[in-house]
C-alpha cells in the first residue's frame, strides 16, 4: 500500500512546529529521524505506569519492566529477522555495537598481520575501531575503494579479500546513499573465510532487513535514526559467535557469579549487556518497528525511492551546476542526498536553508576519508523519512535560491 | 529572532568573495601554523612573518565557510604591519565581541607586555570591519567558524614568542 504522506505527519508531533515562522521541513533524518506520537507515548506511558529496574525484583512491576524490555529485544529480532532473541544484544547506538565486536571478537581473533577488509566510504563509527585495533595490534587494514559513480569498486574484490579475516562493510552510505551488494560481498568474504560485519545503521530505517538473507554474521543498528529514541542500538550476531566471545564491558547483568577471586558471566545476550540497561528506550525501540511495520518497510522504500527520484530530477532541473555525490540512479540508493553548490560553502548552504525552516546538515558527515575521496572539504546533505514528502523537497528546492542569491 | 541579514553583511561577503592577503610567504623567513575545525572541516594554513616587534606580513590559504574566510581576511588586515602589543589586543577585542572571555591568552606568562594586560595597559585599537562580525554571536554554532583563524593566530604567535624572546 502506497504511503499517505498527509497522514503520516500528523503522526509526527514536531513537524507542526515553525522554525523562523515557516513549517519545519526536516531533511535531516540520516542524522537522526523524528518520533511518532506512538513512539513518545510508549516511553512516557511506561515512566507512568510500570518503571522498574528489570531482571531483579520479585514485584509485580518489576516482572512487567522485564516483561517489556524482553519484548522489546523480540520486536527488534523479528523485524530484523534474527532466528532468537538471545541473539540480539542491547547497545547504546550503532557505534557501541561496532566497538563491541571490535574489542570482544576483534581482541580474541585478530593479532599482528591479520587483515580486516574495510571500504572507504565507512562512517567513523567503522573505521575508528579498527584503526585503533591496527595501533595497539599491527593488524591490516585493507579499503574496498569508491568509485567515481559512488559505487563500492569490486573489481578487485577477490585480491583484497585474500586471507582477511573480517569484512566490515555499511549497507547503505550515510553520505552517497548507495546501497552496497551486502550479499555478493558476503558470499566472496565466506569464501575467503573472513567474517562479515554490517553496519545497518542507514538500511533498517529504510529497506526491509533480513541478516541471514545478507550473509552478515554481525549486524549493528541504531535506534534513533529509525524513529526510535536515542541511547539504544543493537548487535546481533549468531548465537554460536557470541557465545564464543568474552564480555566487553563488566558490571552487575552481565554475570551469572561473582566471587573475589573471578566471575562467570551470564548467558547471552546478558552476557553483553552491563549495567542497568536502556528500558524506556527499548520499549520506544519496540514501537518504533512496530510503527515501521505496519506501514510495511517495503511501501516505505517505494515512498523514499520516489521522493528521491523526485528530488534528483529537480535539483538538477533547477540547478544544473549542483555537484550530486553518489549515483544518480535512485533505485541504487537510498533517501540520501550529498551535494555541492558551485563554490558556496555547505555551512552557507545549511545556515541559509534553515531560514526557510529547511534542516539539512552540513559537515563531513563523520565520513573523512570519504570526503577526500570525493575531493570536497564538506557536502551539504538532506535526507529523507517516511513523513517527507514532494512539497519538502520543493521546499528545499526553492530555499537553494536564497543561497544563489546571496553567494553565487 | 536573528535574521541572515545579521550574519551575511554585505563587508562579510566582501570579504569572502575577494579575499585579502590570500596566499602563501617563503618559510623561513616566516613561519606557518595551521588551524583546524574538526566539527565542519574547515581548514586554514596562516603564514605570519615578524619584523622585530611587528607583524611584517601574513597571508592565509585553506577552505572554508564565507563566516571563517572572511574573519580570516578581515583579521589578516587588522593586524597586518601593526606590534605585536595591538595585534594581542586586537585578538582579545574580537574574542570578547565573540562573548569569549578568557582572563590571559596561552604563552602570555613571558611576554611581560601581555602579563600586565589588563584595561589600563591595553592598547588603543579599533576593530573597524570586524564589528560586521558581531552578528555571528547570535548564531553560536557559527562562533567557531569565526574564531578559526584568530585561534590559528593565537597559536602562530604564542609559538614565535617562544622560539624568540
Ligand atoms: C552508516 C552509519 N554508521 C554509523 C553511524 C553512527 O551512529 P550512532 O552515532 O547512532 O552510533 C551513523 C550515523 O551517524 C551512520 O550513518
Amino acid at each position: 500500500m502506497a504511503i499517505d504522506p498527509v497522514l503520516i505527519k500528523k503522526d509526527f508531533p514536531i513537524l507542526d512546529r515553525l522554525v523562523h515562522g515557516k513549517r519545519l521541513v526536516y531533511l535531516d533524518s540520516a542524522s537522526s529521524s523524528q518520533k511518532p506520537t506512538a513512539v513518545i507515548e510508549a516511553m512516557s506511558q511506561y515512566y507512568e505506569t510500570t518503571h522498574a529496574n528489570v531482571h531483579r525484583g520479585v514485584y509485580t512491576i518489576a516482572e512487567e519492566a522485564t516483561r517489556l524490555f524482553e519484548a522489546g529485544r523480540a520486536s527488534v529480532a523479528r523485524f530484523i529477522g534474527a532466528s532468537s532473541t538471545s541473539e540480539v544484544v542491547f547497545t547504546k547506538n550503532v557505534t557501541e555495537a561496532i566497538n563491541l565486536v571490535a574489542y570482544s571478537w576483534g581482541r580474541s581473533n585478530l593479532n599482528a598481520g591479520d587483515v580486516v577488509v574495510l571500504t572507504e566510504m565507512e562512517h567513523h563509527s567503522n573505521l575508528v575501531p579498527w584503526l585503533a585495533l591496527k595501533a595497539e595490534r599491527g593488524i591490516e587494514l585493507r579499503y574496498l575503494p569508491v568509485t567515481d559513480d559512488g559505487l563500492l569498486d569490486l573489481s578487485n574484490l577477490d585480491e583484497i579479500l585474500d586471507g582477511a579475516k573480517l569484512v566490515g562493510v555499511t549497507a547503505v552510505s550515510n553520505v552517497l546513499g548507495t546501497i552496497n551488494p551486502i550479499r555478493l560481498i558476503a558470499d566472496a568474504a565466506h569464501a575467503a573465510g573472513a567474517m562479515v560485519l554490517v553496519d545497518g545503521a542507514q538500511l533498517a530505517p529504510h529497506l526491509p532487513t533480513d541478516v541471514k538473507a545478507l550473509g552478515a554474521d554481525f549486524f549493528g543498528l541504531t535506534g534513533h535514526k529509525m524513529l526510535g529514541p536515542t541511547g539504544i542500538g543493537a548487535l546481533w550476531a549468531r548465537a554460536e559467535l557470541l557465545d564464543a566471545m568474552p564480555p566487553f564491558l563488566g558490571g552487575g547483568e552481565m554475570i551469572r557469579d561473582v566471587r573475589l577471586d573471578g566471575f562467570t558471566p551470564n548467558d547471552i545476550p546478558w552476557k553483553f549487556e552491563a549495567g542497568t540497561p536502556p528500558i524506556a528506550e527499548a520499549v520506544g525501540l519496540s514501537a518504533a518497528v512496530d510503527y515501521l511495520t505496519a506501514i510495511g518497510l517495503p511501501a516505505v522504500r517505494d515512498h523514499e525511492r520516489e521522493l528521491t527520484a523526485y528530488a534528483l530530477t529537480t535539483l538538477r532541473d533547477r540547478y544544473p551546476d549542483l555537484v550530486i555525490h553518489g549515483p544518480l540512479d535512485a533505485s541504487l540508493r537510498g533517501g540520501v542526498i550529498s551535494f555541492n553548490y558551485k563554490d558556496v560553502h555547505p555551512h552557507d548552504l545549511s545556515q541559509v536553508l534553515d531560514e526557510s525552516g529547511v534542516c539539512v546538515r552540513a559537515g563531513h558527515h563523520c565520513a573523512k576519508p570519504l570526503m577526500r575521496r570525493l575531493g570536497v572539504g564538506a557536502t551539504a546533505r538532506a535526507s529523507f523519512s517516511v513523513y517527507n514528502d514532494g512539497a519538502d523537497v520543493d521546499a528545499l528546492v526553492d530555499a537553494l535560491a536564497t543561497a544563489d542569491r546571496l553567494f553565487a | 529572532m536573528p535574521g541572515l541579514e545579521d550574519l551575511y553583511r554585505e563587508i562579510i561577503l566582501d570579504h569572502y568573495r575577494n579575499p585579502r592577503n590570500r596566499g602563501e610567504l617563503p618559510i623561513p623567513p616566516a613561519y606557518a601554523e595551521t588551524g583546524f575545525n574538526p566539527l565542519c572541516g574547515d581548514e586554514i594554513t596562516l603564514y605570519l612573518q615578524l619584523d622585530g616587534d611587528c607583524v611584517d606580513d601574513i597571508k592565509l590559504t585553506g577552505q572554508g565557510c564565507s563566516i571563517s574566510q572572511s574573519s580570516a581576511s578581515m583579521m589578516s588586515t587588522a593586524v597586518k604591519g601593526k606590534s605585536l602589543a595591538e595585534a594581542r589586543a586586537t585578538i582579545r577585542k574580537f574574542k570578547a565581541m565573540m562573548s569569549i572571555h578568557e582572563q590571559r591568552l596561552d604563552g602570555a606568562e613571558d611576554g611581560s607586555e601581555d602579563d600586565s594586560g589588563d584595561a589600563e595597559d591595553e592598547v588603543e585599537v579599533s576593530l573597524g570591519d570586524l564589528e560586521a562580525l558581531q552578528g555571528v554571536v547570535k548564531f553560536p554554532v557559527r562562533i567557531k567558524c569565526a574564531t578559526l583563524s584568530w585561534n590559528t593566530l593565537v597559536q602562530a604567535l604564542d609559538h614565535l614568542s617562544s622560539v624568540q624572546p
